[in-house]
């Protein structure tokens, strides 16, 4: 692991507030966990700390939430410094861009995505564009490798990238505008790029079957037409598999 | 089926009769005899967990050593687990742990200083002799730094050191007086007084002068740590103000640099005026407690102090605080500010993680000013003289006084008091009397094992705090030691990296790891610099305190200086 220092002092800002609904919701998180068992709550409350902050962690932010959870310094900044979801130094005002190098993505052509950064953004990760808009860094595996590549910003991931799609996207941001999420090559989720091939019954997703022991029947069914099927030559639809809870009670 | 169990015949165990409980708990018991014998030794004393140290020391300079019965037992009549006692006795160098079954060590012990200024002075060859001819019934150990490196090379026999030693001198010492004796203080209470002495104090606990007065006076000064770090006295004082009370003191007298001997020097021959700034120090952040930690390399220093305090408590001086003496157990690291905290509580010198800062959560979690010997010595001299007087002195624009142990191949080494910002050349021909017959000046240690070596021909840089760390050294605790054309300049670097090897904590890896393995490498082969370098990064950058990151300075400072030493086998004294 690479060495997480907090950003340089004149960096920082003078000072940091929770606005009062944030401290409300920083409240609630709080009292989730039992009286002198406060410091539970240090990853949601950084998270929301660098949320507010402008999408990075400053040192007064870390500060105040020492405070509320009456937690040294020290131990907060071990905590901000480890996960690299925290950043330490300021980031793009429009968005920062985390582009996955790990393996799947980089097979599927994230280094090319690291290139269109480098071209749009800046030379070096974690150092902004010329306009403070933009900037980036690579992670590792944001769990999206059947949709690699793919790239987070913020909350939102954007998948099945080719160099060009990302740089529509850039487009987009920089023009406050907030592109589709998901994956760009028009599928929905994580299904085969050639098409639904499974549960694709919709009485499993209408409730028509709920409260019938109909998952446990219909993996009974498949089961059962899956042996004919490889009796008769002739291909069977597929049947549903059984993803409905009833069957786990059996 | 199992017999009947009776009131007679419960089985002691906890199986109950299976045949597998064992009838006792696990663990040493505690003997009743060494529980006895340790009851003895501790008498009224408090059976507080902060005097585990001072415990240990009582059985250890008793027996002679620790041994594991007497560590069950302190355990038990301090109700503490075992392993508490335990890792404690066995951080100290000074204590001697021994197990059942093992040997205890023989009634002398010899140690022999082997960092570098007795090591230039034939502390090698010393080693060597001693173990032959003082035989098996006297125990020769190498030790760390002893604070005497003007008289090098230096042994303590017991608990008596031997100046410039030689194998005669110390079988001498053998055959005598092992125990040490309290010093004869330079200047005592009643000569002290005379001159003027706890006059500024008494006004100040009788409200003629007031605190801010006193922080004034000392920040226009510009007095700073003089234990090596050189932070704002007075900045530090209103720093520790603005922290809620109660506050505490704690004074930094672990001097471990090898090379230094400043505090010694002073507290030997003016412990009034050390006194006189402590209580001052205590009165002004108005802390109830003061703590002093002297190293235990110098005990004769520790039993005139103990006397000297105990004088100035019954004159009525020192009615606002009481003043607690801390005895260290040998280990570097206790100097290091917050290791030093720990100690004082009782525990492992391991540093701690800041912030939270010692100004805000010190001792006893309490807001702590901890101060240096020296620090505290200029105190009462500044306000009395005034601030000019202090900034009077000083070269090359710096301002002040400093004392610098200097020590290697001059002609007079020793504590030279001289203007900041003076050259280490400077230093040599005005204060030391020029180099030593035969010798040639070639580099110096600015500060210490930690603050680096420079060239001679960057001898003339002022020596202060904040001017040597663009060529990556520091002067920190002011230690100078010369070196000449005679020492081998990567030898120089493998003794102060062994140094750092030994006294490492233990506590983080980059620091307990790296300086092994740093020494490991500079004392093998060619010296792979793209791989030492590497790793001094690596320990610079991940240690939790000054003594890792700065254990790789005098080995950068090889490659950059000294390139054509590179060249050449590693030397030897």
């Amino acid at each position: 692991m690479s060495v997480r220092r907090l950003a340089e002092k004149h960096l920082q800002p003078e000072s940091f507030a929770f606005t009062p609904e944030n401290v409300a919701w920083a409240k609630q998180q709080i009292a989730k966990y039992p009286e002198g068992r406060q410091a539970s709550a240090v990853i949601p409350l950084l998270m929301r700390a660098q949320e507010q902050g402008g999408g990075w962690l400053s040192e007064p932010a870390m500060r105040v939430v020492g405070e509320m959870l009456d937690m040294p310094p020290i131990r907060i900044y071990e905590v901000a410094t480890f996960y690299t979801q925290f950043q330490l130094q300021p980031v793009g005002r429009k968005a920062h861009i985390q582009v996955c190098g790990t393996t799947p993505c980089m097979l599927r052509g994230a280094e090319a995505l690291i290139k269109v950064c480098k071209h749009r953004i800046n030379e070096h990760q974690f150092h902004l564009s010329a306009d403070g808009d933009f900037s980036w860094e690579e992670v590792e595996c944001a769990g999206a490798c059947v949709n690699a590549p793919m790239v987070q910003v913020v909350k939102d991931v954007y998948e099945d990238l080719t160099p060009e799609a990302l740089e529509k996207i850039i487009d987009a941001l920089a023009r406050g505008e907030k592109p589709k999420t998901g994956p760009q090559i028009g599928r929905r989720s994580s299904e085969p790029v050639t098409g639904e091939r499974t549960l694709t019954d919709p009485a499993l997703f209408d409730g028509s079957m709920i409260g019938k022991g109909a998952g446990l029947a219909a993996a009974r069914e498949a089961i059962a037409a899956r042996a004919a099927a490889e009796q008769t030559p002739k291909p069977a639809e597929p049947a549903a598999a059984a993803p409905s809870g009833k069957a786990k009670s059996d | 089926m199992n017999p009947r169990i009776t009131i007679e015949n419960i089985p002691p165990g906890p199986g109950r009769g299976r045949g597998r409980g064992k009838p006792k708990p696990k663990g040493r018991q505690v003997d009743l005899r060494a529980l006895e014998e340790v009851r003895v030794l501790l008498g009224g004393r408090p059976r507080r967990r902060d005097l585990l140290i001072e415990h240990l020391h009582l059985i250890q300079d008793h027996y002679g050593h620790l041994s594991a019965a007497h560590l069950a037992a302190l355990a038990a009549e301090m109700r503490l687990a075992l392993v508490e006692v335990y890792e404690v006795a066995t951080f100290y160098a000074h204590f001697d742990v021994v197990k059942e079954g093992e040997v205890p060590p023989p009634a002398v012990t010899v140690r022999v200083c082997d960092s570098l200024s007795c090591a230039m002075a034939g502390a090698e060859k010393l080693l060597t002799d001693l173990q032959e001819k003082l035989g098996a019934d006297v125990r020769v150990v190498r030790a760390p730094c002893m604070g005497a490196c003007h008289q090098a090379p230096v042994c303590a026999v017991g608990h008596v050191q031997i100046a410039h030693a030689n194998a005669e001198k110390v079988s001498q010492g053998v055959a005598g007086d092992r125990h040490a004796h309290a010093a004869t203080p330079g200047r005592d209470l009643a000569a002290y007084r005379l001159e003027g002495g706890y006059a500024l104090l008494r006004d100040c606990l009788d409200g003629k002068r007031t605190r801010e007065e006193i922080i004034g006076i000392v920040d226009v000064a510009g007095l700073r740590g003089l234990g090596g770090a050189g932070f704002p006295t007075g900045r530090k004082w209103n720093l520790v103000r603005k922290e809620p009370a109660p506050r505490l003191m704690a004074v930094n007298g672990d001097e471990g640099e090898p090379g230094t001997f400043k505090d010694r020097h002073y507290l030997g021959l003016d412990p009034h005026r050390f006194i006189e700034g402590m209580l001052l120090a205590a009165w002004v952040v108005e802390a109830p407690a003061v703590y002093f930690y002297l190293r235990d390399e110098y005990p004769e220093l520790r039993l005139m102090l103990t006397d000297e305090i105990a004088k100035v408590v019954a004159a009525g001086l020192a009615p606002h605080t009481q003043i607690h003496m801390r005895r260290g157990a040998g280990a570097y690291i206790c100097g290091e500010e917050s290791a030093m905290i720990e100690s004082i509580e009782g525990k492992r010198g391991l540093p701690r993680h800041r912030p939270p800062y010692v100004a805000q959560v010190g001792l006893f979690g309490r807001p702590t000013l901890e101060q240096n010997v020296e620090t505290l010595f200029w105190v009462r001299d500044i306000v009395e003289k005034g601030a000019d007087w202090f900034t009077s002195h000083g070269r090359r624009e710096r301002k002040g006084l400093r004392s610098f142990s200097v020590s290697g191949r001059v002609k007079d080494p020793g504590v030279k008091l001289a203007p900041a910002g003076i050259s280490a050349r400077e230093l040599i021909e005005e204060y030391c009397g020029g180099m030593q017959d035969g010798h040639t000046f070639k580099a110096y240690l600015p500060g210490g094992a930690s603050g680096g070596i420079l060239p001679a021909s960057m001898a003339d840089e002022p020596l202060d705090f904040g001017t040597l760390e663009k060529y990556g050294c520091f002067v920190g605790s002011h230690a100078v030691v010369i070196l000449s054309d005679k020492d081998d300049i990567k030898a120089v670097a493998l003794n102060l990296m062994r140094f750092f090897e030994d006294e490492s904590c233990g506590q983080c890896t980059p620091c307990r790891v790296g300086t092994e393995k740093a020494a490991k490498l500079m004392a093998s082969g060619p010296w792979d610099e793209k791989l030492l370098d590497d790793l001094a990064s690596v320990m610079r950058t991940a240690s939790i305190c000054g003594l890792g990151q700065a254990a790789p300075n005098p080995l950068t400072c090889v490659f950059k200086y000294f390139p054509e030493e590179l060249k050449k086998p590693l030397g030897t004294w």
